[in-house]
């Protein structure tokens, strides 16, 4: 019997061609590009509010929003409207600008201006500096100057319990600590009080955060607004090593991350992927009890993917990029694209096709170089 | 007198009871619809019509209705939105506590048009006296056999319930709306999915407001071909305007479609002209959430035809010389209006009700308020004014909902039209920070 294969959708993503399933997100097929040729990492649009484990995050930062130069194959007309695409779903024959439309980076840059708006700019004394998704995103994306005179929102401090530090005035109203205390603990103490800019996560009369899977809700936070008590101003991120480790857990998998200073176990955290995302949810057991060496099956160093100063000189000197000013040339002299181009499906040859162009493009760039 | 439709019985006394409406033919159309029509043939009717939204947005109705999935064995929903809370607009308000029975007749015609069992109506938290009136006239309908269980012995089933909002105008947005019914905060939704395949509890549902569902009474009883008689081109029937600010009487206006804003504005049949010797200066046509005008764009277009109160003719030109329709909420301004002062008490109002769930609506609305507060208070430079265009064009499209553009637009037209009263304020912060000081530049006074 011949085998059934699910029709495939093809889209075109800043000129590279990918065939993702039908319900795929644009932010997926994204991903799933950069996958398979991880020089492509920085097309993946940046999601701060975005969290793939989380059902139902994603839309609210706008950080994604990505323009659809043709919304299908039947349809080609483009879309009216930027669209954010950490959720919304391709249609075959779709054709997204990210990076190569001038409108999306200039919207994106705005988006950090927003978020950046009413954020203290106190990274130096942040203990999420070195792993803060707002950081990234304001470097990547943002500019240098800031146009906003007014003062920043600030709001009084809250006790939510021994482990967990709410420093509300970092918050970006992400909701997704909401979404985690939601779907994977019992019961949900906190969540979004008032509104507009006044909005704030905060518990019920002060109330403490206290189920045994709350301290998720630090790894989910994107910014400084939740933070590990036990582990606060103990370290900068960067000077310390991440350990992969696992032990036996009756109530979560028991796959952690261990950050050690010399000898020290001094944070342990769930395991991320390269997006960031948290692979499993894991206890307040195993995050806040158990910080000894002895208490855990060392498996090896972590491996840091995602661009981050955590690995920077530490594991891969080429980790963090320098700002692609050959892609901002590209993208003022962007031409429509030709859609008579047949779709290349399968990964490796994308890959290599990829390795060629990037090589091309360094060759021409060295020579320019010389040349000059 | 020009046609009423939907008043046309207001100024009968006692109007609010179910024997007086009914005296005055009402729930006729709710016993033609039910007794001798089929539900496809009332949608084909409200096709027929032509008549658009009246909420503000002016999509079809006819065409939202055929856009309702229609699953086997999954409940579908109609929810009224009644939470009219927009600056400047009132009408639905009016028309729920001056002759509640229209509202209630047409929930049961529209409701059995789209197959609901169960229908909603979703009323602003402080008109608890108009949620009072129409429980009572729910409960009377409900004794007439006209609600509940097998109306007029059709077999047809509706339950009607009125459900006060929390007070929030965010949740006069659709999605926020049946999040908030549902129980929880009023954020909007992403979308899709649109209500029509997953709204209120996941189910079809069709979000109308009160002036389009009561419109169905008339449809229903004239039929869809002549509703769609009255009023111009694509803008048929009657719509409610409520008139407020600068004129000699304020108050809810019924108007055929296609009536010339000049006449609106002038005739003693309707607001009676600007106040006494005073002159227009600019008009906000459909609730503080659409551009403002400039008086010189306000009775011809830009092409120097008469301006019209239609959607096409409000919207010709697009926001550089129109504006819209939205909700009917007309408020003049004559020449004592500073426009710096009331974009900013439109815009402190935005960010107020911004729900917060998105960057550039939350951070955006107060930005521009604050910055509209310095330029007010003498404090602003001349380059907050190309910041705030700057800012408002950052937020417009590209939030969940229109609130983001509901706060941008304001802001962006006051400065494309009167720019020069904005920099006046930057060059003249003594004067401009005087009680009742405003910008008396020629360019802006007709």
């Amino acid at each position: 019997m011949e085998d059934i294969k699910p029709q495939l959708f093809k889209i075109t993503f800043d000129g590279i061609e990918v065939e993702v399933e039908p319900g795929t997100t644009i932010m997926q097929a994204a991903r799933r590009i950069a996958e398979a040729d991880a020089s492509q990492g920085h097309l993946v649009p940046p999601a701060m509010c975005y969290y793939k484990p989380l059902e139902g995050s994603g839309g609210k930062c706008r950080a994604c929003l990505v323009r659809v130069a043709q919304g299908s194959a039947k349809d080609t007309r483009p879309m009216p409207k930027l669209v954010p695409s950490c959720i919304t779903q391709v249609q075959d024959g779709m054709v997204v600008e990210n990076v190569t439309n001038p409108a999306v980076l200039e919207e994106r840059k705005a988006i950090v201006e927003f978020l950046l708006l009413n954020h203290p700019l106190d990274c130096p004394i942040c203990d999420q500096a070195g792993e803060c998704h707002l950081q990234d995103f304001a470097y990547e994306h943002g500019s240098s100057n800031q146009r906003y005179e007014e003062e920043r929102r600030t709001f009084e401090k809250h006790d939510i319990g021994p482990y967990i530090q709410l420093h509300m005035t970092r918050c970006i109203l992400c909701y997704r600590c909401v979404y985690t205390a939601d779907q994977i603990t019992e019961k949900r103490v906190h969540g979004v009080l008032g509104r507009g800019d006044a909005a704030e996560i905060s518990t019920y009369i002060e109330k403490a955060i206290d189920n045994d899977f709350s301290g998720n809700v630090i790894d989910v936070c994107p910014v400084g607004a939740l933070t590990d008590k036990t582990y606060r101003f103990k370290n900068r991120v960067w000077f310390s090593k991440p350990v992969d480790a696992h032990r036996d857990c009756d109530k979560c998998s028991g796959h952690v991350t261990l950050w050690y200073r010399g000898e020290e176990v001094i944070r342990v955290t769930a395991r991320k992927n390269e997006w960031g995302e948290v692979q499993e949810f894991i206890c307040n057991t195993c995050r806040f009890e158990k910080k000894k060496t002895s208490d855990w099956v060392i498996e090896g160093p972590t491996k840091v993917v995602r661009s981050s100063v955590v690995s920077a000189n530490k594991y891969r000197a080429d980790t963090v990029k320098k700002p692609d000013f050959a892609l901002r040339l590209a993208n003022s002299q962007y031409k429509p694209i030709d859609d008579s181009r047949p779709f290349i499906t399968d990964d490796e040859t994308i890959r290599q096709l990829s390795i060629e162009n990037n090589k091309k493009a360094n060759e021409r760039s060295l020579a320019e170089n010389s040349n000059n | 007198m020009a046609r009423k439709i939907l008043l046309e019985h207001a100024h009968i006394a006692g109007i609010e009871t179910f024997d007086t409406y009914r005296k005055n033919g009402g729930y006729e159309a709710l016993e033609k619809a039910i007794k001798t029509m089929t539900p496809e043939a009332v949608v084909e009717e409200a096709k027929k019509s032509g008549v658009r939204g009246r909420g503000g947005a002016g999509f079809p109705m006819g065409m939202k209705w055929g856009f309702l999935a229609k699953p086997e064995g999954v409940p579908r929903y109609l929810v009224c939105n009644a939470d009219e809370s927009e600056p400047g607009t009132f009408k639905d308000h009016y028309l729920m506590k001056t002759i509640p029975h229209l509202l209630i007749e047409g929930m049961i015609i529209s409701s059995f048009a789209l197959g609901a069992n169960k229908s909603f109506i979703y009323v602003r938290g402080e008109l608890m006296y108009v949620i009072q009136i129409l429980e009572k006239a729910i409960a009377e309908a409900k004794a007439k056999g006209f609600l509940g269980k097998n109306i007029l012995g059709s077999g047809y089933d509706l339950e009607l319930v009125v459900h006060p909002g929390g007070g929030a105008y965010i949740c006069g947005e659709e999605t926020a709306l049946l999040e908030s019914l549902e129980g929880k905060r009023g954020n909007p939704r992403n979308k899709p999915p649109f209500p029509a395949v997953k709204g209120l509890y996941q189910s079809p549902t069709v979000v109308n407001n009160v002036e389009s569902i009561a419109n169905m009474v008339w449809i229903i009883n004239n039929g869809g071909e002549a509703y769609a008689s009255i009023g111009i081109g694509r803008s048929t029937g009657t719509k409610l305007i409520s008139a407020s600010g600068h004129i000699r009487k304020p108050g809810v206006y019924e108007i055929e479609l296609g009536l010339s804003v000049d006449e609106f504005m002038n005739s003693d049949e309707y607001c009676g002209g600007i106040r006494e010797g005073h002159h227009l200066k600019a008009l906000v046509a459909g609730g503080s959430s659409v551009p403002i005008i400039p008086a010189r764009l306000v009775y011809k277009t830009a092409n120097g035809e008469d301006r019209l109160m239609s959607y096409e003719s409000l919207s010709d030109g697009g926001f550089a010389t129109g504006t819209m329709l939205g909700s009917g909420g007309f408020i003049v301004f004559d020449e004592t209006a500073c426009i710096v002062r009331n974009t900013w008490n439109f815009s402190r109002f935005y960010h107020h009700e911004s729900c917060g769930q998105c960057s550039p609506c939350r951070e955006g609305t107060g930005w521009m308020e604050k910055v509209l507060h310095r330029l007010e208070h003498g404090h602003g430079h001349m380059r907050d004014i190309d910041l705030l265009v700057d800012v408002a064009k950052k937020i417009e499209g590209n939030t969940i909902c229109p609130l983001g553009d509901a706060a941008a637009w304001p802001v962006a037209s006051a400065i494309r039209h009167f720019r020069d009263e904005f920099e006046w304020h930057v060059t003249h912060p003594a004067e401009a920070t005087k009680p009742g000081a405003v910008y008396m530049g020629e360019a802006v006074l007709i």
